[in-house]
Order: C-alpha cells, then sequence, then structure tokens
C-alpha cells in the first residue's frame, strides 16, 4: 500500500529501470484469494430485474466484441459474423449493434468491408495469438499487418514465460513496441490469465500493461482453460480504478472467453458498476469477448419485451 | 450513458404463513399461556405489527420445564444416541426444506437484509444440526471422558440478532448430547423459533424434548431461575449474563454464557488492501452491527491510515441501504426502537467528546427503524464508542504504530470475544493470534462461521464454548 502511495507521486519513474518497475510491482498490494473470490461470489447474488435487466441487456449487447478464432475461418463466415454484428435480431431492428467483430489480422480486409459506414470496429488480435511464442520482430510485423488491413483494435498476447520468469521489463518493452506499431488503433492487452494463475500475479501484468500503453487490459485469448472468471475481471476492474485515481486515465476491461449466459454477463456489469464505478458502464471502456453469449442476450431481451421465449431456431447461428 | 440503477427485486412475503396469535409450545403442542399477557411483535422495516405472541409467566415455564423434565427422564435421556440422531437429522433436512420460508419470516421479524437470512444465516442453522446430529451416536469419543452424559435440563435464553441460528447453536448440541431443553427466543423476535416449533412437530420429535416460550426478562428470569433446570445457556449483554451467573452462584446448575464484545479489527500496512476493506465493512456492517463480535473497533496502522479510510468511504458509498425483503439490499432495518435509541444516545456521545462522524449519503425509509452506516475517526482509547458495545452500524477508527501497539489496544477492553488480523505476513498472523486475548482470531477475513469451529469469549465477553467438539462439552456432564 505505501508502494502504491509512492508510485502515484511518480508513476514516470517507476518505469525508468528494470530494477524500479520491478520494486513497483513488487511492491503493489496483495490480493487475498479467499476474499476475492467471496467478494465476487457476493456480487453475483445481485439481482436485476425488469427495467435494470432491460438497460443492463441492451448495454451488454452493445459491449459484446463478436469473435471468431478458428483455423477454419474464412472471408464467407466473416462476412455471416459480420451480418450478425450489424443487425443481431432479425426480428427486432431496435436490438442494438455490437461493438466490435474480432478475427485473425488475414481476415480484417474482409471484415472492414463488410462493417464499413456501421460504427462497428474492427478488432484483430495479433502478436503471434494466442501463444505469442514468436520474435519481436514478427509480433511487430503481424500487428502492422492488421492495422494496415484496416484494423481499428489489435488484441496482443503478452509474453508469459517472461512475466513468469520475472522479466517484466522484456513484456513491458514488447507491449510498448506494439503500442507504438498500433499506431491510433485501440491497443488490447490480452494477460491470459488462466496462465498466470494467481491474483496477485493478475494485477502485477494489469499494472504492467497499463503502464506499457495499453488502452485495454483483457482477460483472456479464449484458447486456454480458465479463460475469463469474475474474480480475476473483480482485481482487474480494482486495478483499472487504481489507475484512474493514480493518473485520471480511464483504461478498459474486456473478459473474454467462456462468458455464455445472459445472467452470466449481467453479473460482470454488477461488478464493473460497483468497483470501477458508473464511467466504466460504457463500450468505450468494457467489452466481452464472446460468441455464443450474443444470442442469450437476445433470447433473453425478446423474453423480457414478449413475455415469452422463442426458440433458438429464431436467432440466427452467426 | 445512464445510471446502472437496480430496479426493486423484493423476495415473495407469501411463502410464509403467520398466524394472529401464538401460543407457547410446551410438551410438544401450542397451548395458551396461563399466566401473562399477550404482546406484539412487529417488523422493524415498516413498524407493522406481525402476530401476537403470548408471554410465559412463572406457572408457564413452570409447566415447559416439567415436560422436558418428563421427556428426560422417560424418553430422550434413555434413548440411544443413534436415535437421537435420527431425529436430528430429519430437523436439519426440515430446515433446508423450508429455508426459503425461514429466511422469509426471519427478516420480516428482525429487519435484516434476505440476502443475509438466506445465504448464512439458514443455511448454518441445517449445518449446525447436521453437524451435531453427526455426533449424538459418538459422544464418547468427543475427548471429554469415555462415559459422558447429559446433564438433563437445558433453560437456554437467545438473544434478537440472529434468532434463528442463536436457537441451533443451543438447540443442536443439547439435543444431541441427551438433554431436554426450554427455550426463550427474544421478545422482539419470536416468530422463527416457533416455527422452528413446528418443524419439530413435523420431525414427530417425542414431546417435551423441545419447548419454547416467549416472553421479555420476565420469564427469561423465571426460566434461569427455576430449581429444576440443570444446564443454563445464555447470549446476550453483559448485564443480563451477569445477573444470571449471580442467580445460579451456589446451586447446581452448569452454566455458560456468550456476551458481549467490541472487537479489535487490526489493518497492517502490508494487508491485502481490497479485501481488507470488504473485511471492514462485513466485520461492521454485517447484519447492521447487531453481532456480539463485530468488528467495531477498527484499528490501522498509521502509515496506511488515509488510504484505507479514503478506499472504506467510498465502499461505504455503495452500500445499498432498505427494504430487507429486497434481494440487493445490504443493511437493512435496526432491530427495535429501543436498539436505535441505543445507538442514536452512543453515536451523539461520539460526537459530543470529540471523535469526528462521518455517513454516505443515504436516503432512509420514512417508517420502521433506521440507522445509516456510520464511521467515526479521531478516536482515542478514552471514548466511549471505543469502548461501549453500541451494537449497531457504527465503527469507531483508532491508530497504532506497531505490532505491540496494536496488541496493546486491542486487548485493553473488558470485552474479548472476537479479534481480526489483516497482512499478508503470515508470522506476524500467528505472533498476533497468540497475544490476542479473544476467543475467536480472524486471519484475512471476518465474521466467518462454522459449525465445526468452536466460539466463545475471554473476561466479560463469557465463558464457555459453543460449537465444535468443544461446544458438546458444554452440554455434557463430565
Amino acid at each position: 500500500m505505501t508502494t502504491l502511495d509512492s508510485g502515484v507521486d511518480s508513476l514516470a519513474d517507476v518505469t525508468s529501470s528494470e530494477d524500479r518497475l520491478r520494486r513497483f510491482l513488487l511492491g503493489l498490494p496483495g490480493v487475498d484469494q479467499v476474499g476475492a473470490e467471496a467478494r465476487a461470489a457476493t456480487l453475483s447474488t445481485r439481482s436485476i430485474k425488469t427495467t435494470a435487466k432491460q438497460y443492463a441487456l441492451d448495454l451488454a449487447i452493445q459491449m459484446i466484441d463478436l469473435t471468431t478464432l478458428e483455423g477454419q475461418d474464412t472471408p464467407g463466415k466473416v462476412r455471416a459474423l459480420c451480418a450478425k454484428a450489424k443487425r443481431p435480431d432479425p426480428a427486432d431492428p431496435t436490438a442494438p449493434q455490437v461493438a466490435a467483430v474480432c478475427v485473425y489480422p488475414d481476415l480484417v480486409a474482409t471484415a472492414k468491408r463488410e462493417l464499413q459506414g456501421t460504427g462497428i470496429n474492427v478488432a484483430s488480435v495479433a502478436t503471434a495469438f494466442p501463444s505469442g511464442r514468436s520474435s519481436l520482430a514478427i509480433k511487430i510485423q503481424d500487428t502492422k499487418d492488421a492495422v494496415a488491413s484496416g484494423a481499428d483494435e489489435v488484441d496482443m498476447v503478452i509474453d508469459r514465460g517472461a512475466f513468469l520468469s520475472g522479466r517484466y521489463a522484456m513484456v513491458f518493452d514488447e507491449i510498448a513496441a506494439i503500442r507504438e506499431a498500433a499506431g491510433d488503433a485501440h491497443l488490447k492487452v490480452i494477460l491470459e490469465t488462466g496462465e498466470l494463475v494467481t491474483y496477485d500475479n493478475v494485477r502485477r501484468a494489469s499494472w504492467l500493461a497499463m503502464l506499457a500503453g495499453a488502452d485495454f487490459i483483457k482477460t483472456s485469448t479464449g484458447k486456454v482453460s480458465p479463460a475469463a472468471t469474475l474474480p480475476v475481471t473483480l482485481v482487474m476492474l480494482e486495478a483499472v480504478r487504481d489507475y484512474h485515481e493514480a493518473t485520471g486515465l480511464h483504461i478498459g476491461v474486456k473478459p473474454a472467453g467462456g462468458i455464455r449466459t445472459a445472467k452470466d454477463a449481467i453479473k460482470y456489469l454488477v461488478t464493473v458498476n460497483e468497483t470501477a464505478g458508473p464511467d466504466w458502464l460504457d463500450p468505450e471502456l468494457f467489452r466481452f469477448g464472446a460468441s455464443s453469449l450474443l444470442n442469450d442476450l437476445l433470447m433473453q431481451r425478446t423474453k423480457l419485451a414478449t413475455g415469452h421465449y422463442p426458440g433458438p431456431d429464431y436467432f440466427t447461428l452467426d | 450513458m445512464s445510471r446502472f440503477e437496480y430496479a426493486p427485486a423484493p423476495e415473495s412475503r407469501a411463502i410464509v404463513d403467520i398466524k394472529s396469535s401464538y401460543g407457547l409450545f410446551v410438551n410438544g403442542q401450542f397451548v395458551e399461556a396461563t399466566d401473562g399477557k399477550p404482546f406484539k411483535t412487529v417488523s422493524p422495516a415498516s413498524e407493522e405489527v406481525l402476530a401476537e405472541v403470548s408471554e410465559a409467566g412463572p406457572a408457564d415455564v413452570d409447566k415447559a420445564v416439567r415436560a422436558a423434565r418428563k421427556a428426560f427422564d422417560k424418553v430422550w435421556g434413555p434413548m440411544s444416541g443413534k436415535d437421537r440422531a435420527k431425529y436430528l437429522f430429519r430437523i436439519a433436512r426440515l430446515i433446508q426444506e423450508r429455508a426459503r420460508e425461514l429466511a422469509v419470516l426471519e427478516s420480516l421479524d428482525n429487519g435484516k437484509p434476505i440476502r443475509e437470512s438466506r445465504d448464512v444465516d439458514i443455511p448454518l442453522v441445517a449445518a449446525h444440526f447436521f453437524y451435531y446430529a453427526g455426533w449424538a451416536d459418538k459422544l464418547e469419543y468427543a475427548g471429554v471422558g469415555d462415559d459422558p452424559q447429559p446433564w438433563g435440563v437445558a433453560g437456554q435464553v437467545i438473544p434478537w440478532n440472529f434468532p434463528m441460528l442463536m436457537l441451533a447453536w443451543k438447540i443442536a448440541p443439547a439435543l444431541a448430547a441427551g438433554n431436554t431443553v426450554v427455550l426463550k427466543p427474544a421478545e422482539t423476535t419470536p416468530l422463527t423459533a416457533l416455527a422452528f416449533a413446528e418443524i419439530c412437530q413435523q420431525a414427530d420429535l417425542p414431546p417435551g424434548v423441545v419447548n419454547i416460550v416467549t416472553g421479555a426478562g420476565r420469564t427469561g428470569q423465571a426460566l434461569v431461575e427455576h430449581p429444576d433446570v440443570d444446564k443454563v445457556a445464555f447470549t446476550g449483554s453483559t448485564a443480563v449474563g451477569r445477573a444470571i451467573a449471580k442467580s445460579v452462584a451456589g446451586t447446581h446448575k452448569a452454566v455458560t454464557l456468550e456476551l458481549g464484545g467490541k472487537a479489535a479489527n487490526i489493518v497492517f500496512e502490508d494487508a491485502p488492501i481490497d479485501q481488507t476493506i470488504e473485511g471492514i465493512v462485513n466485520g461492521i456492517f454485517f447484519n447492521q452491527g447487531h453481532v456480539c463480535c463485530a468488528g467495531s473497533r477498527l484499528l490501522v496502522q498509521e502509515s496506511v491510515y488515509d488510504e484505507v479510510l479514503a478506499r472504506l468511504k467510498r465502499r461505504m458509498g455503495t452500500l445499498r441501504v432498505g427494504d430487507p425483503l429486497d434481494k440487493n439490499t445490504d443493511i437493512g432495518a435496526i432491530n427495535s426502537a429501543a436498539q436505535l435509541a441505543k445507538i442514536r444516545e452512543l453515536s451523539q456521545v461520539g460526537e459530543d467528546e470529540g471523535a469526528e462522524r462521518w455517513s454516505p449519503e443515504c436516503e432512509l425509509p420514512a417508517n420502521g427503524y433506521w440507522f445509516p452506516p456510520t464511521v467515526f475517526t479521531g478516536v482515542s482509547q478514552a471514548h466511549r464508542i471505543a469502548r461501549e458495545e453500541i451494537f449497531g452500524p457504527v465503527l469507531s477508527v483508532l491508530t497504532f504504530r506497531t505490532p505491540a501497539e496494536a496488541v496493546e489496544k486491542a486487548n485493553n477492553t473488558p470485552f474479548g470475544l472476537s479479534a481480526g488480523i489483516w497482512t499478508e505476513k503470515g508470522s506476524r498472523i500467528l505472533w498476533m493470534a497468540n497475544q490476542l486475548r479473544a476467543g475467536v482470531v480472524w486471519a484475512n477475513t471476518f465474521n466467518r462461521f462454522d459449525p465445526t469451529s468452536p466460539f466463545g469469549g475471554y473476561k466479560e465477553s463469557g465463558y464457555g464454548r459453543e460449537g465444535g467438539r468443544h461446544g458438546l462439552e458444554a452440554y455434557l456432564a463430565h
């Protein structure tokens, strides 16, 4: 805590040398696992009904990064996904659009063409996603390719091997280099919390990414289990809240992977509301990396409006 | 972007069926009181009258004790532990089956939020019965001699803060050990005890094994002083506990007392800060602070005082005070007008003595008994709000510089029920736990209860232990 205080006064100093960065990260207050999980569990008991539910469902839809990241992706699949992003519910034009479509770099151009003029962003994973096991030069080129193809947002992965072996400066430098390569694109930094394992690591990696220039910190690639969990997201929300207090800057948070139901999404929004605060209830600062979640949100939305559940066949597969 | 306003999410009252009036539960049946006047129990959140309840006078208490004696001599005492266990398991299952109803009833009568009665109180009640059911046929392994025997008739008096949980803490070990009981619930919260009487009927518990006599201090006194009661168990204020200890002195009666507290919740500079804030909030605002082991004295290391206070205030701003039956309520109603008056009085004393009072902005309902979550800073050991039990959502904040000073201040109280330590340093937790004169010491958590864990006080917080193997000991002669 003391470190946090002194860090606040001299956040620029913190990154001036490897040794200082290391001391700062190791000096961050610890996270008690039992307590963090208990807090997340309590927040999960909030009961969101009627008008609050309506608000939450529509907000959650607008926060989705509709994602396909498979080896079998084709331009056709991406075009279909873009159509869904533009008009999620064919039966109800009042259903809002999603925030972005997230694809591999080689499909960015396809998505970009489909989404022209819609206000929906194209996000691209980059930096040898999902493992990040490649040279910095290749990661930079990967990023530049994505941006050159029109990506508005870049979702990079950190080098977990470097992080876990304590080479924080290397992780920092890499994020900073990608930040530069990404240019004006929004940079989301994937921590892959399922591989960092401890909440202490999640907090340190969150700060490391923010200090290095992340616009967003993101939990997971979706390729490692566990992907996003509520306690991990809680710890990351505490980090962006504290970073905002120290610097006045708003950094976004994106849980990704494993969030499949509207009920789960609402738990995340409650946690955002009561941890980082209402400022973060905005697609600019909170996103869900998801695909199947969208249909459940739409189904709940229809249920709320009409009083009955339509069958799953009334919603499109992608 | 508009705000995320949580719409009202009330738990339905339809699940409970409150009768307009209740008799006493004696010898397996509800009977009219013979020598007391009926009294009303109200919902503290609205002041609405919930039901009329009978006051048991000395003659009624005598009947209940006779019924308990007879059941002890003829049925429950001679019964094998294995068979007693069957009844206790059955009661535990019935409590689980009726959990929702009991939670709503508890919140209505007591004022506590449904989130707590649903997620904490009632699950723990069932857990206590399950736990002690398991002991009933294993008493010779409880570590209190190879042939432990029940005392006989237990007279039990419980408080209003956890009406049904305190009932479980008292009745489950008593019955498992082979005693029969006469229990008096608090006068402001009798309804779940009366529902429990119905559960005893449903479970076919032999008549007289459990008797419930409702009433106030006079009824409690008649019970505790009844000559045929063998064992007295009381949870409540230190003043009443002292009177009970005097009244049973020189008699054959065994006694356990669980009394007041003024627990220190100690925060070191290396504490896991976010969870510590949750622990402080849970320590003092859980159950409106109507908790004998509440962390009502916050001791913060001076080096992190500003940061802890700022974060605590920010967190207090998100607490939701209001309708106990709303599933999103964090803090419910104060249990009674009398308790509210006491909290107001002591808070006024805090201001008068120069401490600084702060509460987040919060709108309190117009009817009922309400007090906002409150924190006092600039409190010193000499202030009354640092010494007396307020038993409300009021936190007194003090500071310390070294671990030794923290221990000194924490122990500088006539009470000794509980304490909390917040630090990432394991060796310090162990050292502190050894130094603190408190029955329960929580490390990096607070207000955690489990049927397997003993609970009880040092000094004026009482004597004897409840819960766990130790809790059995109180109901066995050895």
